[in-house]
C-alpha cells in the first residue's frame, strides 16, 4: 500500500470540482450565497466525510477493541485504518505514535500534563511564543504551576514573526533550565508560518523536548513529523475537513513510552488490581474510554480526501487567494493588516480605523459572509498589537477569488454604513 | 420623546418603527443611527464596576432609582451593540421595577434582531439585560 502510494496520480486542481463536494456551500445565509471564510475556526466537510461518519452508525456501529463479534471487529478495523492513513499522511514511523484525542486542545493538555509529570522540576522552564493560541498557553501554565516551573515567551515582531536571536544563538530565551519548547507551526490569528524545523533542531541539540501546535498547519502545509524532527505534534480533525470532536497527538515512540498516562479508565489498562495498575501498550495507554469512533472514521476519510489532491497545488491556490485579498483589502481607507510575515498561510487579520470588529462581522454576516471577529483566543497577541480584536478571513481549498471580491464589496459597504 | 405609558406600548412603538424598513441595510442603518443618538454616558460612569463584559464588544450600564422609577444610562464600544443598547434603554427607562420584572421583552424578536441576544454573539447584551433586571429587582424592595 505504502509502496504504491507515491505513484498514485493526484487529481488536477479544479476549484469547481472541489466545491461540488461540499454540500454546505449551496446553503443561503440571509438569502445570500454563503461565503465561508472561517476555516481557521473549523473547515467545511466534503460529502465523503459526512457519509463515512454516518455509514459507521448505519452499518458497523460497535465498540472497538472489546467484542469478539463481527461488528466490533469491523469497527476496530475501520478505526485502525484511519490511524494508518494519518500515520502515512504525517510520515510517522509507527501507527501507534498516532494518538486519538478530542482535538488539539485535548492533545496539548495531554502533552502538558504528562510531560510536566515526566520532566518538570522547580526552577525549570517551558518556552512558548507570544503568538500562541490559549490552548498552547494555559495547559503549560497549569503544568508550570503544578511543578514550580517558569513559563518563558519568545516575543513577536511588528510584522508578526518570532523575534529570534542572533544567528549563533537562534532563540535568546533558551536557557540551561529549558525543558520543553511548545510552539505553533502556524499562527491562527496572523497566519504566520514559523520556522519550526530550525527551532526544533536548535532545541534538540540541547536535549529540549519539542511540542508543535499543528492545528493551523495540517490542512494547509505538508506536515512531515520526521522531517520536522518534533517530539510531539497536536492537531484537530475538524480544521482539516474532518468531524468535530476528533484530534491527534503524534508522539515519538521512545518519548510516549516514558510519558505517564493522562486519563485513566477502560481501554488504557493492562491489569487492574486495587494495589497497582499496569498500562496497556501504545497507543491505548493514552486513549482511555470509548473513543469517538464514528468521528475517527470520518477523520480517516478526510485525510484520504486530502491525499487525493496535490497538497502543494492546494497551498498554491490558497496563496493566490491570500495575495488577492491582501492587495485588495489594502485599498480600503484606514485598513491595517495585522500579521504581514513573509511566510503565511491563507489567513488575513485586519482592523479598520474607527470601526469595531463586532459591527463589521455583523454586517458581513448580513451579506452572507462568514468571518471570525474578536481576539481569536490569542489575548496576549492582541495586547501585543494594541487592538481589542480583529476581523479574520481564513481560506481553504474550496474558496475562490470571486468570493474574495464579494467580501471586499461587502466590507466597503459595511464601512460606509458605519462611518 | 415622551415616555409611552406602558412597557408593552413602548415595545409596540419600536416594532412599528422597524416595520418601515424592508431590508437589512435600512434596519441596520437605523440601528446605527439610534446608537449615535444615545445620550453619552458620563466618563465617571464608565468604570470597571459598570462594565458588562462581552467577549466581542463591551457594554457599560449604570442605574439610578428616582421617585420610584429606574433610570438607566448605558454605552458600548461597538455601534450595532450601542444601537441595541439604546433600544433597551428606551423601552425600559423610567419605569417601576415591578413592570420591568414582570413584562416579557418581545420586541427584539419582533424586529428580527434576536440573533444579537444569542449567547453565541458574546456582545454583552444578554449580560446587560440580566443586569438591568437585577437592578430592578434590587430597587423593587425599596419603597
Amino acid at each position: 500500500m505504502s509502496t504504491t502510494a507515491d505513484t498514485v496520480e493526484k487529481k488536477g486542481y479544479d476549484v469547481e470540482e472541489i466545491r461540488a463536494q461540499f454540500p454546505i456551500l449551496k446553503e443561503l445565509v440571509h438569502g445570500k450565497p454563503l461565503v465561508y471564510f472561517d476555516n481557521a475556526a473549523t473547515s467545511q466537510k466534503p460529502r465523503r466525510v459526512i457519509k463515512a461518519e454516518s455509514a459507521f452508525y448505519a452499518t458497523i456501529n460497535a465498540n472497538v477493541h472489546r467484542g469478539v463479534h463481527t461488528l466490533s471487529t469491523k469497527a476496530t478495523e475501520a478505526q485502525e485504518a484511519a490511524r494508518e492513513t494519518i500515520r502515512k499522511h504525517i510520515n510517522a514511523k509507527h501507527a501507534h505514535e498516532v494518538l486519538f484525542t478530542s482535538g488539539t486542545t485535548a492533545s496539548l493538555n495531554l502533552a502538558a500534563f504528562s510531560l510536566g509529570q515526566l520532566l518538570l522540576k522547580p526552577g525549570d522552564e517551558v518556552l512558548i511564543s507570544g503568538m500562541e493560541h490559549h490552548a498552547n498557553i494555559v495547559p503549560w501554565q497549569l503544568a508550570c504551576e503544578r511543578h514550580g516551573a517558569k513559563l518563558k515567551v519568545i516575543p513577536v515582531t511588528d510584522s508578526g514573526e518570532l523575534a529570534l536571536g542572533a544567528s549563533d544563538h537562534l532563540i535568546d530565551q533558551l536557557s540551561d533550565r529549558t525543558r520543553i519548547l511548545a510552539i505553533s507551526h502556524v499562527s491562527n490569528t496572523l497566519g504566520t508560518i514559523n520556522p519550526i524545523k530550525e527551532l526544533i533542531a536548535e532545541a534538540r541539540k540541547r536535549g529540549i523536548i519539542t511540542a508543535v501546535d499543528g492545528a493551523q498547519a495540517i490542512a494547509h502545509l505538508n506536515v512531515d513529523v520526521q522531517d520536522l524532527g518534533c517530539d510531539l505534534c497536536a492537531f484537530s480533525g475538524h480544521k482539516a475537513y474532518g468531524p468535530t470532536g476528533t484530534g491527534v497527538l503524534y508522539g515519538r515512540e521512545e518519548l510516549l513510552e516514558r510519558m505517564p498516562p493522562w486519563q485513566g479508565g477502560g481501554e488504557m489498562i493492562d491489569v487492574v488490581t486495587f494495589a497497582k495498575t499496569t498500562y496497556a501498550k501504545l497507543p491505548f495507554k493514552f486513549e482511555a474510554g470509548t473513543p469517538h469512533i464514528a468521528g475517527i472514521i470520518g477523520l480517516g476519510e478526510a485525510f484520504r480526501w486530502m491525499e487525493d489532491y496535490d497538497k502543494a497545488a492546494m497551498a498554491a491556490h490558497e496563496h493566490t487567494l491570500l495575495e488577492h485579498a491582501t492587495t485588495e483589502l489594502l485599498t480600503i481607507d484606514g485598513l491595517r493588516i495585522i500579521g504581514t510575515a513573509k511566510e503565511k498561510v491563507g489567513v488575513i487579520s485586519f482592523v479598520i480605523d474607527g470601526i469595531h470588529h463586532y459591527d463589521l462581522g455583523t454586517l458581513l454576516d448580513q451579506q452572507g459572509i462568514a468571518v471570525r471577529t474578536g481576539h481569536h483566543c490569542t489575548q496576549p497577541l492582541m495586547e501585543r498589537f494594541g487592538v481589542s480584536g480583529t476581523t479574520r478571513a481564513s481560506f481553504a481549498s474550496f474558496n475562490t477569488v470571486e468570493e474574495i471580491d464579494s467580501m471586499l464589496a461587502a466590507t466597503k459597504k459595511a464601512a460606509k454604513m458605519l462611518r | 420623546m415622551s415616555t409611552p405609558s406602558t412597557l408593552v406600548q413602548a415595545q409596540q412603538e419600536v416594532v412599528d418603527e422597524f416595520a418601515l424598513f424592508s431590508d437589512w441595510q435600512d434596519r441596520y442603518e437605523h440601528l446605527i443611527e439610534l446608537g449615535k443618538d444615545l445620550p453619552v454616558i458620563a466618563p465617571e460612569k464608565k468604570t470597571e464596576e459598570n462594565i458588562v463584559r462581552g467577549c466581542q464588544s463591551r457594554v457599560w450600564l449604570s442605574a439610578e432609582h428616582k421617585n420610584g422609577l429606574v433610570h438607566f444610562t448605558a454605552d458600548s464600544d461597538a455601534m450595532i451593540t450601542k444601537g441595541l443598547v439604546a433600544l433597551l434603554v428606551r423601552v425600559l427607562n423610567d419605569r417601576r421595577p415591578q413592570e420591568i420584572l414582570n413584562t416579557p421583552l418581545t420586541f427584539i424578536d419582533a424586529i428580527g434582531l434576536r440573533e444579537h441576544l444569542s449567547p453565541n454573539r458574546s456582545n454583552g447584551l444578554v449580560a446587560m439585560l440580566d443586569q438591568m433586571k437585577r437592578y430592578a429587582l434590587a430597587y423593587s424592595s425599596i419603597p
